[in-house]
């Protein structure tokens, strides 16, 4: 066991772990943040998608203690306290960018990525950059209009498929 | 997974002494190695955490030639290395984003996956994989699939990239992996012209010699005329055929070359 701290969604966390636990183990098993979720495990769908001192990462493909004194943000950090939904949060829901929901904590995070990096992505932009988040659902059609929408643009020049 | 220790020391020497135990092994991005370790396909007992290396973070210009940090990631590559663009978007083709926040330089071509896209830029750039003992050139790294030059314990500490006149890389990505299906990567240099084939090859990534020599007298997509790869040794899968990676051999390399004007 190693002694680790972070601080998530802007609260310090020390806990003590074992080597190989992953973050999203630990984000999801020791400080019961279950809104990180495990989708294929294998680095492949995005679904546990989180940021490290502001980069977005897969958590199932890091090991906690990679994490050791960095910031780290999950979907929990989103909203604020009282439960008012980011603007990204509630452009996902405005345009039903979802369907199921499993895959949304990771697509609202690689979102924020996005727009942290890129604040008024194209349609093809928005598309290239989560295509390491897989959405079973919905085909994306309404995800890339929840993020154009997000970043402040009319989704009405995003053609209907 | 197994169960392991990880330790994270940070300096090269520290790392390198904590290889020296033999059932230690480096952990760059980890983007290879923790499926690998999630599938029980390796037992390390320690793994040596090169991430907090600061040594393994620079990238510069030195005597012409772009000298990349083993830990660079592929996102800050990407970012980073505008004196040579054809380098640079391939690192930002890598995978997808949050891979990219992760993955390095160094772990890739350590791992010399042989359909990774580093080992083309480096083989088609002619680079020097510099380690904590020797520098290598990228004619005698590569071995062959998953096989490099390095010893047991040795890490790689920087990539040196000569600057080409011109270069492109070509990428026909796996569309679920994003691998590459295959890739060539082309540079052209004022004493020839170099290139570089993944993701095609059963040995890993090699030069394609007879466009080198067919493009170094003239620098077009017509000089390779009918030229072809057999499709001997090529791999083939549920992806593609081993006839139709070597098909896309030629085709992307002439893509490239007309990409690389």
């Amino acid at each position: 066991m190693t002694q680790i701290s972070m601080v998530v969604n802007g609260t310090a966390m020390t806990r003590d772990v074992a080597d190989p636990t992953l973050l999203v183990d630990f984000l999801r098993n020791d400080l019961r943040l279950t809104g990180t979720h495990v989708g294929c495990d294998t680095s492949q769908c995005g679904a546990c998608l989180v940021h490290v001192n502001g980069l977005a990462v897969k958590s199932c493909t890091m090991f906690a203690r990679e994490a050791q004194d960095a910031e780290v943000a999950t979907i929990e950090g989103q909203a604020t306290a009282g439960g008012q939904l980011n603007a990204i949060q509630q452009a996902f829901q405005t345009h039903h960018g979802l369907q199921c929901g499993f895959c949304t904590p990771g697509m609202i995070m690689a979102t924020a990525a996005l727009l942290q990096d890129n604040p008024k992505p194209t349609e093809d932009q928005i598309r290239n950059y989560l295509e390491g988040n897989f959405c079973r659902c919905t085909g994306y059609h309404n995800i890339v209009k929840a993020v154009f929408s997000a970043s402040g643009q009319d989704v009405a020049l995003i053609a209907a498929e | 997974m197994y169960p392991f220790e990880i330790t994270s020391p940070l300096t090269i020497d520290a790392a390198v002494e904590a290889l020296e135990n033999e059932e230690a092994q480096p952990l760059a991005g980890g983007q290879t190695l923790i499926p690998t370790l999630k599938a029980r396909l390796a037992m390390p007992e320690v793994l040596v955490s090169l991430t907090g290396i600061k040594e393994l973070q620079s990238i510069a210009v030195r005597d012409g030639q772009i000298c990349v940090g083993a830990g660079v990631t592929h996102a800050n590559l990407a970012k980073q290395t505008a004196q040579y663009p054809a380098l640079a978007a391939l690192a930002a083709d890598i995978g997808d984003p949050a891979v990219r926040n992760r993955g390095t330089i160094g772990g890739s071509l350590a791992n010399n996956d042989p359909a990774a896209c580093y080992p083309a830029a480096a083989l088609g750039s002619g680079a020097t994989i510099v380690t904590n003992t020797r520098a290598i050139a990228a004619d005698d790294y590569f071995l062959a699939m998953f096989e490099t030059a390095l010893e047991e314990g040795e890490i790689i500490t920087e990539v040196r990239f000569p600057m080409p006149k011109a270069a492109h890389y070509a990428k026909f990505a796996q569309p679920a992996s994003r691998f590459a299906l295959v890739g060539v990567f082309v540079a052209q240099f004022v004493d020839g012209v170099r290139v570089a084939v993944t993701g095609a090859s059963e040995e890993g990534v090699f030069r394609w010699l007879d466009a080198e020599t067919a493009l170094s007298q003239a620098f077009s997509a017509q000089a390779l005329g009918g030229l072809t790869v057999p499709p001997e040794g090529m791999m083939g899968d549920i992806h593609g055929s081993s006839d139709y990676r070597a098909h896309l051999i030629t085709v992307l390399t002439k893509r490239a070359v007309i990409a690389a004007g």
